[in-house]
């Protein structure tokens, strides 16, 4: 975890402790999925589709050549169909999007995730579309630097 | 719990249905539960659940070859059972009632047995659009093995059977036609009877998906003259694992085993194997003993101790009380408005995402199903993803419905 991530990190942590109830974190979720920045409807293709999940999730990564010696940087778009999914995928990017591959891996997701509560509060099906979209991600990271792999 | 007449009202005797099923009565997110996902699964009664207990800590044998006390009360249950479902479905003989897993294995099974053995290139397989994907796999699968063909019979806006196609496409070609009774996506009853009748004038076999009738309606192999009728025990509150097909004894003789081992052999020597009777040809291995004899138990409970025309009653009031209630619902589209229909309100919302509306009415402590029902095809057709269904149960009461309106109106407070 680099110090950017590190800081996104400690940010959703505490903005979701201020939230006593479900209907109040749903809502801040929520609110963090209408940020997002939305998808070339172009770019919506099947190649950029994400799986497993009941809602249409289209993911676009570009990874940033690096400098000579430089490790590479992955900068990502994500939408979906639903709200709640869409404020899912804004976690992902404060977290993900923008960092160098070996950050992207070296990330404790699960520990975010339950940190936020995440895990508990999300059902397994919801669950298994977080895990695939976290998946397709850390994949784009591997491609981009194999020294990692 | 004593018989009701058909005279009481059903809403009077409310107190008591629900008292019968223990899963009703927990908070779920701290809220009470309002269980509308009964086309998925039901929940079941003490009865049900009792006899499961009963059995394990009682009767544990197994059945058909022990000489002991246990294995004869055990077989003498399970078999009790079968008789059960026979007259239930008003089959002829309790030897045309093979247990299955339920309704997706006793549909493989016509598929696999029936299917493989009497399908060629040049066949046809006619099933509808409204199938769920039981009914439309195990047949896409029996093609490609046979060289027939599967053919589609499309649905109207409303989510009826278009009859005229129906009849351009029942030729002397179609070798069987695989129809469900009730649409688990849609709620359409579709007219069995009248189906059958054409399909046998071209000499077509018939199977029939009763997974959604069999809790709702009254279905009676005979007066529907079809050849195969599956259903499964858990969703008519019995426990999951266990189902039946009925199948037309003759035909039943003429097929071949479907999986092998222990009971479906009367016979086994190295240089051949004399297959059982049915139904015991197509009941290999160990059986869901428990499954069997509590299956009994939920007929008993949905024909006896509650009454099928009490239930039907009950859930068409409940019905047209949802109907009415939904459409004040701004924003909201029902999909499947068949004249026909029973149990399901399956419905969009031009304000949320079906997932988003399911999580929050969850949070609420309300169950529905949202997605592609395991009916894509389905959904394909009225061009959407998936919906939200709210599916019936005896249990539900208007009090039911009013939540998930209250829900509903959270849901578009969210999104």
């Amino acid at each position: 975890m680099n110090t950017t991530q590190h800081a996104e990190a400690e940010q959703l942590a505490e903005a979701f402790d201020l939230f006593e109830d479900w209907e109040d974190r749903y809502r801040f979720i929520i609110d963090l999925g209408k940020q997002l920045e939305p998808i070339d409807p172009t770019l919506k293709t099947e190649a950029h589709r994400v799986h497993g999940c009941q809602a249409t999730v289209y993911m676009v990564p570009r990874i940033e050549k690096p400098a000579e010696g430089d490790a590479p940087i992955i900068h990502f778009l994500a939408e979906a169909d639903a709200a709640i999914v869409n404020g899912l995928i804004a976690i992902l990017t404060k977290i993900y999007s923008g960092q160098r591959a070996s950050d992207i891996l070296a990330f404790d997701i699960e520990g975010l995730l339950g940190r936020l509560g995440l895990e508990e509060h999300l059902s397994p099906t919801r669950r298994n579309g977080l895990h695939e979209m976290v998946k397709r991600i850390r994949a784009t990271a591997q491609r981009a630097d194999p020294s990692q792999a | 719990m004593q018989q009701m007449t058909p005279q009481q009202s059903i809403a009077l005797n409310h107190k008591r249905i629900r008292a019968e099923f223990p899963a009703l009565h927990q908070q779920v997110h701290g809220k009470p539960l309002v269980y509308l996902d009964n086309a998925a699964t039901t929940q079941k009664p003490e009865a049900v659940i009792d006899t499961i207990d009963r059995y394990y800590r009682e009767d544990n044998a197994n059945i058909h070859r022990g000489i002991h006390a246990l294995a004869e009360r055990a077989t003498e249950a399970y078999e009790g059972a079968r008789t059960r479902v026979a007259q239930f479905l008003n089959a002829r003989t309790d030897r045309e009632i093979i247990f299955t897993r339920g309704t997706t294995e006793a549909i493989n099974l016509v598929a696999q047995s029936w299917g493989r053995a009497n399908l060629a290139p040049g066949d046809e397989v006619l099933i509808s659009h409204m199938e769920h994907h039981s009914n439309i796999v195990p047949w896409q699968i029996a093609c490609q093995q046979t060289g027939a063909t599967l053919k589609v019979i499309p649905i109207d806006d409303h989510g009826q059977l278009d009859m005229d196609k129906l009849d351009e496409l029942l030729t002397e070609k179609t070798k069987l036609l695989g129809i469900v009774q009730m649409s688990n996506a849609l709620g359409t009853i579709n007219p069995v009877a009248t189906i059958t009748r054409k399909a046998k004038a071209v000499g077509a076999k018939v199977l029939v998906d009763a997974a959604q009738s069999v809790p709702h309606l009254g279905v009676d192999v005979q007066q529907l003259d079809c050849d195969f009728l599956a259903f499964s025990g858990h969703k008519i509150y019995g426990p999951t694992g266990i189902g039946a097909l009925y199948g037309r004894l003759e035909l039943l003789e003429e097929m071949p085993p479907y999986q092998s081992g222990g009971d479906m052999i009367k016979s086994v020597a190295f240089d051949g194997t004399v297959y059982n009777d049915p139904p015991y040809r197509f009941e290999a291995g160990t059986p869901n003993i428990a499954g069997g004899i509590a299956l009994a138990t939920a007929i008993d409970y949905v024909d006896q101790t509650v009454g099928l025309a009490n239930i039907a009653m009950w859930e068409h009031e409940l019905l047209t009380y949802a109907t009415e209630q939904l459409s004040q619902v701004k924003g909201l589209k029902l999909i499947g408005t068949a004249e026909r229909k029973a149990s399901v309100l399956s419905f969009t919302l031009d304000f949320a995402h079906p997932l988003d509306a399911g999580t929050i009415l969850d949070r609420q402590g309300i169950a529905v199903r949202t997605g592609h029902h395991c009916a894509q095809p389905v959904m394909d057709r009225y061009g959407i993803p998936a919906t939200i269904r709210a599916s019936l149960a005896v249990y539900n009461t208007k009090a039911d419905i009013d939540a998930l309106v209250v829900g509903l109106e959270k849901v578009r407070e969210f999104v």
